[in-house]
């Protein structure tokens, strides 16, 4: 058994590579303008496409002050967004800590869009501006284009078309039905949000922004054309609803009603808007809105450490290479590599400053790790990792890695033991009933691979939401809906959101809500709830 | 790779994120509001003000796991003495154990409990809603700069209606000559020549050609030298300039006898910052000086002005006199703008009216700009028909001096402001 040293090393005063050509500075000083930062790109372009091999959306950099930039974060970062009173909420939040001094902004923000949009901000001085166009416009960049969840759940051609589409909708929709008609659906939908994903993909067919505005608003145009006072005598059909029931399917109606609503359903979202007996097709739309972009958000979610690993990778690549070649001062680069190193800091559990494993601390060492593992690897790497140990080809290991894992699968996978060493990884296990945690691994020759493991649990996004089901849907009767939640390791939901949120649920649905929470392993029913619509 | 400049897009993209989100928590901000009132002085009435809400309205509920229930396993960075099978207690009522992160969400996102900053404008809108201003009267109050144009001297550019003519024609005429322009006459004069030349028996070709040269070459300069060029043209400029404001001093009275409640002195607070939001719009300087009394009067600070209660009779003109004799001391009459309010819920010594009315009819209402005075009462107070002792007293000043004396029974915030709207009409202050 060996554990390593205790006491953690205290952070390295940083320390200048080597320089291999004459100082040739593309820039000296914090000053910046357009023509520079042209310059700068085009340069980082040689090592990023040509040594690294990336391969990204055209960019379009945004310069912003920082009241935009507090704008972006009020709109989840989008450089559109439909008009919601929890924008406002998020903003006055954002803005007191900023302005309280309790949070600096960040300093770029990228959107997974085709031209690839990067907001900077302009207080950064030309240094920062230089870090994070190698760290936004090429290292997110190249992995939005390459990783296979936003190949298969974004639609980066069409996403701010679509938020244009969204933005305009909502807004016509307040015109037409008022602004707190609208408002009940969408914080309905939003409380949703995370029930709006559909995991396993069917592949659907690519349908732009665009095509989808215009059909909306042709089919009104047609309503508006073709409405006649006559028809107004006649009785109303209302969509959605079952075929009259009329009594001779009622024997096996239940069984081919659930097969006709595709149940169960884990998309939540979907289901309503597909199926929801009292919403207007206004309300559906808006519900379409909410899902779209909860499906556009979830790669996000998952591949979040590596995402910024590979962005924090790639910035630390071209920066120290932009150095060899002498075309950065020693001061620039001291500037750089202090905020890198702030970037990268990852406190101990027990320090005061912790508060989760910093994605862009453990992302950038294990890449780091995977280009010390294929150039300079020791035995034990090679008995880890026999596929690519000292293959030399550092690059094309992490694009091959970019491209095809999410976090979960890439700690897994590629999780060494020597940062499990450096990180001082310990496994815990909570258990309710139990007065005290309890370790069950650490960072030794027993422990590795259940670390490991673990780790990975913590990383899969599905793991960590409830895992909900539409599961019957009573249509033509009583019209209760049943959703049931599957409980995982006896973690049953919290009360008092659940039922707020079941609220929500139930104004959607139109009627009576139950909700069930099943144990995964024995089948027992933990807890019902069950709710009406205020009326 | 494109750069694009987004600094001078539209600021406040959000604007309308805002709105909803304070009209979604109206009724708490204005509770919050009415709080912070209470507690600000009443030369502070303008600025933001930071308020704490918590709304049921804000609330953003979505499934999520609950806590202190079932197994977990996690994995913490920093292990420094642990082995495998180590136990740490958990601490009470927390179900976390060693994982400090996991316990709330790290941007208070689930909390109810919300603070943020109003803006001034927006906290004024709200100090004004509830006191039922009319709109005109609000956006006079919200402009922080009173100005008026005056005339700057001339500049060269302009629109056209302020052209100045004879600036812009003695421009022209300057350079008319300076440049040599030919006049009608001249070039008459030569056509003359020429034509007399032409006729001359013996033509002299040198002289006509000299002439027709000379000629065409002042037409041309009558052309290239324009009567009136863009050089020329002097606009008037005017400057917005502020309106000369000068120094006031507002004077609050009250009543501090044990029948002022707590809410009668928060109505009369809210009349006197109304008072004071008017005066430091149209004056530089603001001085504010508190009287109180019972029967004998003292100038307090404001903490004790509206807080303090002390027992004892009510004898107004004693306010009076030692507003008097403030004015005497400090505040000539000659180099300030006097202000004067009253609030009182109405109660006065008998003998003590004649001795108020005198003083008030041959003092303080020939050297005050306005007096005003309110009657604070109870809402069941306002039914009976019972005229107080000070109303039925004041009744016959206000008949008399209807220009600088304002009086009104106020039973709600509401009833405040039409206090004010003979101070404007009467003074044309807010023209």
């Amino acid at each position: 058994m060996s554990i390593q040293a205790a006491t953690p090393s205290p952070p390295p005063s940083p320390k200048l590579p080597r320089r291999k050509a004459p100082l040739k500075p593309l820039f000296d000083g914090a000053e910046w303008d357009f023509k520079l930062i042209n310059k700068v790109y085009d340069t980082m372009g040689e090592i990023a496409l040509g040594e690294m091999g990336l391969d990204i959306y055209p960019n379009q950099i945004e310069v912003i002050t920082a009241e935009q930039m507090l704008d972006a974060y009020s709109s989840i970062g989008m450089p559109l967004m439909y008009r919601h009173w929890s924008f406002g909420k998020r903003f006055a939040y954002d803005e007191a800590a900023y302005r309280k001094g309790q949070r600096s902004l960040a300093f770029e923000i990228v959107i997974n869009s085709n031209p690839c949009i990067n907001y900077i901000m302009e207080e950064n001085s030309m240094t920062m501006q230089a870090l994070v166009v190698a760290h936004a416009a090429y290292g997110h960049n190249h992995f939005f284009k390459n990783n296979n969840q936003f190949q298969q759940h974004t639609q980066a051609d069409h996403i701010i078309d679509y938020l244009a589409f969204a933005k305009t909708f909502v807004a016509d929709c307040e015109d037409r039905f008022g602004q707190e008609a609208v408002e009940l659906t969408l914080d309905a939908a939003h409380a949703l949000m995370n029930q709006g994903v559909s995991r396993n993909l069917k592949l659907r067919p690519r349908d732009p922004a665009k095509r989808e505005f215009q059909r909306e608003m042709a089919r009104r145009e047609h309503e508006e054309r073709t409405y006649d006072v006559l028809n107004r005598t006649l009785p109303e059909i209302n969509r959605g609803e079952p075929v009259a029931a009329s009594a001779l399917t009622q024997a096996n109606s239940s069984a081919a009603e659930q097969r006709r609503l595709g149940l169960p359903e884990e998309n939540i979202l979907y289901f309503l808007e597909k199926n929801a007996p009292k919403l207007a097709d206004w309300q559906r739309e808006l519900l379409r809105i909410v899902r779209n972009l909860s499906q556009y958000f979830y790669p996000q979610r998952q591949t979040k450490l590596m995402n910024e690993g590979c962005a924090t990778f790639v910035h630390y690549e071209i920066m120290n290479k932009l150095y060899e070649r002498g075309q950065l001062t020693d001061g620039t680069m001291l500037e750089f590599l202090h905020s890198h190193s702030s970037v990268i800091f990852q406190p101990a559990f027990n320090d005061r400053r912790y508060s989760g494993m910093n994605p862009y601390a453990l992302g950038f060492a294990m890449m780091r790790d995977i280009q010390r593992i294929c150039v300079a690897p020791t035995d034990e790497d090679r008995a880890w990792f026999p596929e690519f140990a000292g293959n030399d080809d550092a690059y094309g290991t992490l694009r091959e890695a970019w491209a095809n894992y999410r976090d979960e699968s890439f700690v897994l996978q590629y999780l060494s033991p020597q940062v499990m060493r450096d990180f001082h990884l310990f496994a815990l296990k909570d258990e309710a009933k139990d007065p005290a945690v309890r370790i069950t691994a650490i960072h030794d020759e027993q422990g590795y691979r259940d670390v490991r493991r673990r780790l990975s649990r913590s990383y899969d996004v599905a793991a960590q939401d409830p895992d909900l089901q539409v599961t019957d849907a009573d249509l033509s009767g009583s019209r209760r809906l049943v959703v049931t939640h599957t409980v995982r390791n006896g973690i049953t939901l919290d009360k008092t959101e659940c039922e707020r949120t079941m609220q929500y649920l139930a104004r959607l649905w139109g009627y009576r809500v139950r909700l069930i929470e099943v144990d995964c392993d024995t089948g027992r029913v933990l807890k019902e709830h069950e709710v009406l619509p205020m009326p | 790779m494109q750069i694009v400049d987004r600094r001078l897009n539209p600021k406040s993209k959000s604007l309308g994120n805002r709105q909803r989100f304070l009209r979604r928590a109206k009724a708490e901000i204005r509770e919050a509001v009415k709080d912070a009132i209470k507690s600000r002085k009443v030369s502070e009435a303008d600025g933001g003000e930071k308020v704490t809400i918590r709304s049921k309205n804000l609330r953003e509920p979505s499934f999520g796991l609950g806590r202190g229930v079932g197994n977990r396993d996690f994995v913490l960075p920093g292990n420094e003495q642990y082995r495998v099978g180590d136990a740490i207690p958990k601490p009470p009522g927390g179900g976390g154990g060693g994982g400090k992160g996991r316990e709330g969400s790290p941007d208070g996102e689930g909390q109810d409990e919300f603070s943020f900053v109003l803006s001034r404008d927006e906290f004024l809108d709200l100090f004004f809603d509830d006191l039922k201003l009319p709109n005109l009267v609000k956006i006079k109050l919200k402009d922080l700069k009173v100005s008026k144009p005056a005339r700057a001297g001339f500049s060269a550019d302009g629109s056209p209606s302020r052209l100045n003519h004879v600036r812009t024609m003695r421009n022209s005429l300057g350079r008319r000559i300076a440049l040599r322009r030919p006049s009608e006459a001249e070039i008459k004069d030569l056509e003359d020549q020429l034509a007399a030349a032409v006729a001359e028996t013996p033509r002299s070709e040198t002289r006509i050609a000299e002439l027709t040269s000379a000629l065409e070459h002042k037409r041309r300069m009558r052309k290239t030298i324009a009567f009136i060029d863009p050089l020329d043209l002097r606009y008037n400029r005017f400057e917005r300039v502020p309106k000369p404001t000068t120094q006031a001093v507002m004077f609050c009275l009250m009543d501090a006898s044990a029948s002022m409640t707590e809410s009668l002195k928060d109505l009369a607070k809210r009349f006197f910052m109304l008072l004071h939001l008017f005066l430091t719009r149209h004056y530089r300087e603001v001085h504010i000086v508190f009287i109180r009394h019972t029967s004998t009067a003292a100038v307090v600070d404001e903490e004790t002005f509206f807080r303090g209660t002390e027992t004892g009779g009510t004898v107004i003109s004693s306010a009076l006199e030692e507003m008097m004799k403030v004015v005497r001391q400090s505040y000539s009459p000659a180099d300030w703008n006097i202000y004067a309010a009253q609030a009182s819920d109405g109660d006065n010594f008998h003998d003590d009216m004649p001795r108020c009315m005198e003083l008030l009819t041959k003092e303080i209402l020939p050297i005050c700009q306005y007096f005003a005075y309110i009657e604070t009462a109870h809402g069941e107070r306002y039914a009976d028909t019972l005229e107080t002792q000070v109303w039925s007293g004041y009744s016959e000043l206000e008949e008399a001096n209807a220009a600088n004396f304002a009086m009104r029974r106020v039973t709600s915030p509401e009833d405040i402001f039409p206090v004010f709207r003979d101070l404007f009409s009467a003074n044309g202050m807010a023209a």
